[in-house]
């Protein structure tokens, strides 16, 4: 997907400034619901980056299972546990600002390193094709995924089935 | 590409720590849960925008991305079950409130 400098410049930011304001408005409201939707958000926000890095396949799965799926369980779960405008507690002052600093810290930290670090100059090449994701996701040679690509689909089937016996009625 | 790698990053950056933030004020645990997709989501973006920048000719971060959000699934399926089993038991999804086993 080519565009034009200016436009991606405008995409990326209008995409940056949903992220960041959803999901500190998701961590921080006080009606679970909403935070489910600024969570909605957040995701479909992300494929869009990964639209912009040109994986497009990425982006079809973020939106497909994140978006669509896990948000979804989200909802239902939401609905199923609370009474609907019913707003959850934060917990005291102390946790608060305990959150607030280990989150500062932590990002304080993390900037410092990723800002005093010489990324190598590497010139971007093309992407991938969708011909090569598949080949990649089930071949079994030397950066091929056979192996795990199959032992998640089993944890996924084990998933399900531990699921079904958690959830049910006795 | 006429945007820079480290504008990703700082993007993510803000993702994750915003949920490390609810995963430790938030009680309730379908809000804990909604601050670890959000760390969880951070991660991913981090995979792809290093893999796009950094390594370019290959596809091995993207891939990665791709099976950790099947795990995300998983683990959101597996943790919305145990979240309603304790709602049906105590009535309540406080995180606070789950000292049963403890005493």
């Amino acid at each position: 997907m080519e565009l034009l400098p200016l436009a991606q410049q405008v995409i990326f930011y209008l995409l940056a400034i949903v992220i960041v304001v959803c999901s500190i408005l998701a961590v921080t409201t006080r009606r679970i619901l909403r935070a489910a939707t600024y969570l909605l958000f957040v995701l479909l926000s992300t494929a869009g980056i990964y639209f912009m890095l040109d994986y497009t396949f990425l982006g079809s799965v973020q939106i497909a299972v994140y978006a669509g799926g896990i948000l979804v369980l989200f909802v239902f779960s939401i609905l199923l546990t609370s009474k609907p405008g019913e707003s959850t507690d934060e917990k005291d002052i102390k946790h608060r600002v305990l959150g607030l600093v280990a989150a500062l810290a932590g990002a304080a930290v993390c900037a410092y390193a990723l800002f005093t670090y010489k990324w190598p100059e590497i010139a971007i090449q093309d992407v991938q094709s969708i011909n090569d994701i598949g080949h990649a996701l089930i071949g079994m040679d030397k950066f091929q995924y056979l192996l795990p690509f199959e032992a998640v689909s089993v944890l996924l089937l084990a998933c399900i089935i531990g699921a079904i016996m958690i959830a049910r009625k006795r | 590409m006429e945007i820079p790698m480290i504008y990703y990053i700082v993007l993510s950056l803000v993702m994750f720590f915003a949920g490390v933030y609810g995963f430790i004020t938030r009680k309730n645990m379908l809000m804990m849960l909604i601050s670890i997709e959000l760390m969880l989501n951070a991660v991913d973006i981090n995979f792809a925008v290093f893999n796009r920048f950094l390594f370019p000719g290959q596809m091995e971060g993207m891939i990665f991305s791709i099976f950790a959000i099947a795990i995300a699934a998983a683990e959101t399926a597996i943790a919305i079950a145990i979240i309603i089993n304790i709602y049906r038991h105590i009535r309540n999804i406080d995180a606070d409130n789950l000292d049963d086993m403890k005493y």
